[in-house]
């Protein structure tokens, strides 16, 4: 793998080029690059540089009134907001849970199926089908479970289980209202770093077990000693990426609590999205995105830094 | 991991117990989300709940197929994510290319930049975004959710090609070039057949985020017309009594493309995943 170090260090463009950047080459890498830059300035650069600008402005969306100045004021608003920090809250600690809950259980499956012979592809479908799935449908479906009081999961947990004694009122209370949101983010997400896990876990020899067998090892002391070690880069890219997408969460939460109730449950970019176009604050919507963008890159950069061990930084 | 033979029996039953407790809970709310869009009137909810319907019905499927403009929305997604995937892939495999072969002058800070936008969520310039869009007339329009779902896909794509493109051989090239082959003819000759897997790969998660993309899709339409399915489904699931069984079954027709195409590429969503981070 080493994309993630790769990327730090290693300049790009080491493909020789035998003519050298010639006069013919030029126009050449001009037209294959021609469409792709067009697009990813416009639409992707633009917006962003276009964003940081606005965070300055008490932006006005109707044109022909101006939008004014305001430095800093958007930013100092959000630190001092207590429902932005509350939404930052919340998405710190949605990443600190579906995280780790992602890792062990996607470990978990890809060690026991790389261990099976048959029934391995079949069940390895069934883990994957939630990946597959658009989180539109499984946030409504996880909405829907965890109705109450007369729900699937209420049902299971009083009914069935016996587990409490009457119904929980998941999404109406700010204290459990995230439980479902946590639980979908580790449900969606098992398969995919699964399906990555098991890839990696193939390409380690049988050899290397057999003598770890031979030297008397128990299955605890292969997977800390030989397993994990031997996937480590695998580890580290799905933990960075995991960490991304879960700064990153939007959808499960616009479509399960929409924030609610009363704004407990916001992450950053529900706050966001809810300031920009319910509230038509674009200045401070621009700030908050921000922010969020400059913490999710500074932390996948601190990140890097402290996955890499010594022999790959040259 | 090793198995000794004297307690594989015991071990490997094990293993299956929890693997198959892993797959019920993973399947169990699709299973319960297939019942629901089988029974009528589900926004009455029932109690106890019944996984097996008691009076199954395929109603729930003929209104979400025929009411409204289901049809409309469904061919919407159909013409967006199609027409997307095939400019996506293009035009990122001719700029991965470019990075894979050729020097030129901001090729570092460009490549930087790419791999900052794989980090920032598109969602942060969706402020921007949804102002450009409104400047250029490409709000309520499928062809503006186009040109945005190509770009948005853009970096990703030209990342794990490049990946790609880096492994090819590079003396099948030279021999080209001596022949007398220009850049383009190497291109569409050798490069793209040469890469069919990665391509395959990237076609399907470029189509499986066109197919389910919501935001950009929610910001920039407000004609009913042009609306496409994830935003159909989610205007289903109304304020007041949500008819469950129709929103689940709208939900299930919209599946139907994306299990099939997992389904017949299975081999897909694996492999190229894999090739892409050890690219």
């Amino acid at each position: 793998m080493d994309f993630l170090s790769r990327w730090v260090n290693k300049p790009v463009g080491m493909g020789v080029v035998k003519k050298g950047p010639g006069s013919r080459q030029l126009p050449i890498v001009f037209v294959f690059l021609l469409p792709g830059i067009f697009l990813f300035l416009v639409f992707n650069i633009y917006p962003l540089l276009k964003a940081f600008q606005i965070s300055f402005y008490d932006w006005s969306i109707v044109p022909t009134n101006p939008s004014t100045f305001v430095g800093l004021d958007n930013y100092a608003q959000a630190l001092a907001d207590p429902i932005a920090r509350l939404a930052f809250r919340n998405t710190v600690l949605y990443t600190m849970i579906t995280v780790p809950g992602q890792i062990v259980l996607a470990l978990a499956a890809a060690l026991l199926l790389n261990s099976i012979v048959r029934g391995k592809v079949f069940l390895r479908t069934l883990y994957y089908l939630p990946v597959i799935t658009s989180w539109v449908i499984v946030s409504l479906l996880f909405r829907y479970m965890f109705q109450s009081p007369n729900g699937f999961i209420n049902y299971l947990l009083v009914n069935v289980l016996h587990l409490v004694e009457s119904p929980i009122g998941w999404l109406q209370s700010a204290s459990t209202a995230m439980i479902p949101v946590w639980l979908l983010g580790i449900w969606k997400g098992i398969g995919w770093s699964m399906v990555i896990f098991l890839a990696a876990l193939q390409t380690i020899p049988a050899e290397i077990y057999e003598a770890a067998d031979i030297d008397g090892a128990g299955n605890f002391h292969k997977l800390m000693r030989i397993t994990l070690p031997l996937i480590r880069p695998t580890l580290v890219f799905v933990v960075v990426m995991l960490i991304i997408g879960g700064l990153n969460v939007f959808l499960p939460v616009a479509l399960v609590t929409n924030g609610g109730p009363l704004q407990q449950t916001e992450v950053v970019l529900t706050y966001m999205y809810h300031q920009a176009f319910d509230f038509l604050e674009f200045g401070y919507g621009s700030a908050l995105a921000f922010m969020m963008a400059i913490f999710i890159v500074s932390l996948s950069f601190i990140q890097l830094r402290f996955f890499r061990q010594p022999e790959e930084i040259f | 991991m090793g198995q000794k033979t004297s307690s594989m029996g015991a071990a490997t039953m094990f293993r299956y117990l929890i693997l198959i407790g892993g797959a019920i809970i993973m399947v169990v709310p699709f299973l319960w989300m297939v019942s629901t869009s089988f029974k009528e009137y589900a926004y009455v909810i029932e109690f106890p709940p019944k996984l097996i319907p008691e009076a199954p019905t395929l109603n729930n499927f003929v209104e979400a197929w025929t009411t409204g403009q289901f049809q409309v929305y469904f061919k919407n997604s159909m013409i967006v994510a199609v027409i997307s995937v095939v400019l996506a892939v293009l035009i990122s495999a001719m700029m991965a290319y470019a990075f894979a072969r050729f020097r030129f002058p901001g090729k570092e800070i460009l490549f930087f930049s790419i791999l900052l936008l794989l980090m920032v969520p598109n969602i942060i310039g969706i402020i921007p975004q949804f102002l450009l869009a409104k400047a250029l007339g490409l709000r309520n329009s499928l062809f503006g959710l186009i040109l945005f779902y190509v770009a948005t896909s853009l970096p990703l794509n030209t990342f794990l090609l490049r990946g790609f493109f880096e492994t090819l051989p590079r003396e099948l090239e030279d021999a080209m070039l001596i022949d007398g082959a220009n850049y383009f003819t190497i291109f569409t000759r050798m490069v793209l057949p040469l890469s069919k897997p990665a391509l395959a790969t990237v076609s399907i998660f470029s189509l499986l985020g066109f197919w389910d993309e919501y935001i950009l899709a929610l910001t920039f339409i407000d004609d009913q017309t042009k609306r496409t399915l994830p935003i159909a489904i989610a205007s289903f699931h109304g304020q007041h009594g949500t008819d469950w069984g129709l929103v689940f079954a709208a939900s299930l027709i919209a599946m139907i493309p994306i299990v099939a195409l997992y389904i017949v590429l299975q081999r897909y969503f694996t492999a190229g995943l894999t090739g892409a981070i050890k690219g």
